[in-house]
């Protein structure tokens, strides 16, 4: 389903028609929290828009628009059909690997062997093969993420919200999944949300980063990320922008950002 | 086993007790003369125990059935939540000695009366436990089934009914180790057969170690049962890994 949301009493707008995710001004408010403050951001089609900020600033909430789950209070959302990777994989425990990376098959109305058949396609090049029938319980935290990203990649949509998707791995196997999934959706080109609060993971992925403050979250800045693909953690670039990005965010003083980078990691 | 070490030295008492004449056999007769009546009457006590077992396994039936069917209808609609909830919750308030007469004046001294008690006995945990476990689903996996809209037939089939199965499992053992009770009072008000009028009859006739051998075998059936409901939900809740420490992510 399109999510073509305005708050009430706000003028009605023609939608942009392609697969560009387009979110002006929305706030949102749950009793006295105050999630979303006049955020604006645009994806294009194709394009990989990291949103990073604290804990609590709105993000999950801010995926939610746009996947249509809830309306703003104020603003416009405008996106094509969006597909919600939830915080923690969303997975079934009763469902074998096969069956949950199906599961918007199902959704979608295809039989129970044609959704299974459209998701094993995909098992080999996922690194799962030998695992289909294996419960979530019995994965490692990487395969659960690439199971529930398979997932959302067959739900069809041309727009993925994923909601900090590794924010459970451990350091090592994020660097792994970061660079896997770089691989995977070049290969599969898709209009992307990815919600972190990793400003290198953002650095990494996306095409252009949106930091938000703590709440009520608001846009702090916009950083354009024209880097080549595939990038690496160490190119200087990179490193760059995750320092300009920290310095946005008030995470480290301007003095420190423009000393030489000491390795974090 | 430490808990048969306990058993067994608690029986021990209670022979010694019983047989030193501190208590008057006729109240409280030892554990051998309980074995003794056991044996001695194990045709007759054997064929009430089929009746009895017949009426709870009927009970269970319709009450899992009429439980399940009360739950999935106050899930899905609103009107018989509000409609149906008081209703439930107040069938539990009727004492069961005194709607066990009533059952047996309008149905009957048959099955049908005792199958209805065990079922009125038994059907509460079903339903709140059923319909407990539909409303707690994963708060990620329902947002996720939104995101992919789903239908409502689709969340309940895919998500909400896998979801409440253990939950479901639990409000099942609970009224197989009650269901005993709903028979017990249903023979009580009216029966010729069965461990509850078996019960009876031996107190009428002061045969106490007979009474005693019939509660033995009600306890046993209600042991009996739960295990058996225990081990169909470990074959069919097959996902929850029951190692993991309770409270895991």
């Amino acid at each position: 389903m399109r999510t073509d949301l305005e708050a009430p009493g706000t003028e009605p707008r023609l939608a942009s028609g392609d697969d560009g995710v387009t979110v002006e001004a929305v706030s949102r408010r749950f009793g006295a929290v105050h999630a979303l403050d006049g955020v604006s951001l645009q994806a294009r089609a194709h394009e990989i828009v990291a949103v990073v900020g604290p804990s609590g600033c709105g993000k999950s909430t801010l995926l939610e628009l746009v996947c249509g789950l809830q309306a703003p209070d104020a603003g416009r959302v405008s996106a094509p059909p969006a597909v919600l990777m939830p915080q923690r994989d969303g997975l079934l425990p009763w469902l074998s690997a096969l069956d949950n990376a199906a599961l918007a098959r199902r959704v979608a109305g295809d039989s129970r062997a044609a959704a299974r058949a459209a998701a094993h396609e995909h098992f080999a090049a996922f690194g799962l093969e030998g695992f289909e029938r294996a419960r979530p319980a019995a994965l490692s935290g990487g395969m659960r993420q690439r199971v529930a990203f398979l997932r959302t990649l067959l739900a069809g949509r041309p727009v993925l919200c994923l909601d900090e998707p590794f924010g459970a791995l451990d350091a090592l196997t994020r660097v792994q999944m970061q660079q896997w999934l770089a691989g995977a959706l070049q290969r599969e080109p898709r209009t992307v949300l990815l919600v972190t609060h990793d400003v290198e993971e953002a650095a990494l992925l996306a095409d252009r980063i949106v930091l938000l403050s703590a709440r009520p979250g608001r846009v702090v800045a916009t950083l354009e990320v024209p880097l080549p693909r595939p990038r690496q953690r160490t190119d200087l670039q990179v490193v760059e922008l995750r320092e300009r990005a920290l310095e946005a965010l008030g995470a480290v003083a301007p003095a420190v950002a423009h000393t030489p980078p000491d390795g974090r990691a | 086993m430490p808990a048969a070490g306990l058993v067994l030295a608690a029986l021990a008492a209670w022979e010694a007790i019983v047989r030193l004449g501190v208590v008057d056999q006729l109240l409280l007769p030892a554990p051998t003369q309980v074995l003794d009546a056991l044996w001695t009457d194990r045709a007759l006590l054997g064929e009430d125990l089929a009746v009895t077992l017949s009426e709870v396994l009927l009970g269970l039936a319709v009450a899992i059935a009429v439980g399940a069917a009360l739950a999935i209808g106050m899930h899905l609609s609103s009107l018989m939540r509000t409609t149906l909830r008081p209703l439930v919750t107040g069938s539990q308030a009727v004492p069961v000695p005194v709607i066990a007469p009533l059952f047996i004046l309008v149905l009957g001294f048959g099955l049908v009366p005792k199958v209805l008690m065990v079922a009125l006995v038994c059907f509460f945990p079903v339903t709140i436990n059923l319909y407990d476990g539909l409303r707690d689903v994963d708060p990620d996996a329902r947002k996720l089934l939104r995101s992919l809209d789903a239908t409502r037939w689709q969340a309940f089939r895919l998500l909400e009914a896998p979801s409440a199965l253990p939950a479901t499992f639990t409000g099942i053992k609970i009224a197989a180790a009650v269901a005993v009770i709903g028979a017990v009072f249903a023979e009580w008000a009216g029966a010729d057969q069965g461990l509850g009028h078996a019960l009876l009859t031996a107190n009428g006739q002061l045969e106490t170690a007979r009474a005693f051998a019939a509660t033995l075998l009600l306890f046993l059936l209600a042991v009996a049962l739960y295990g058996a409901f225990a081990a169909l939900e470990r074959r069919v809740v097959d996902w929850t890994p029951r190692s993991e420490p309770a409270g895991g992510p």
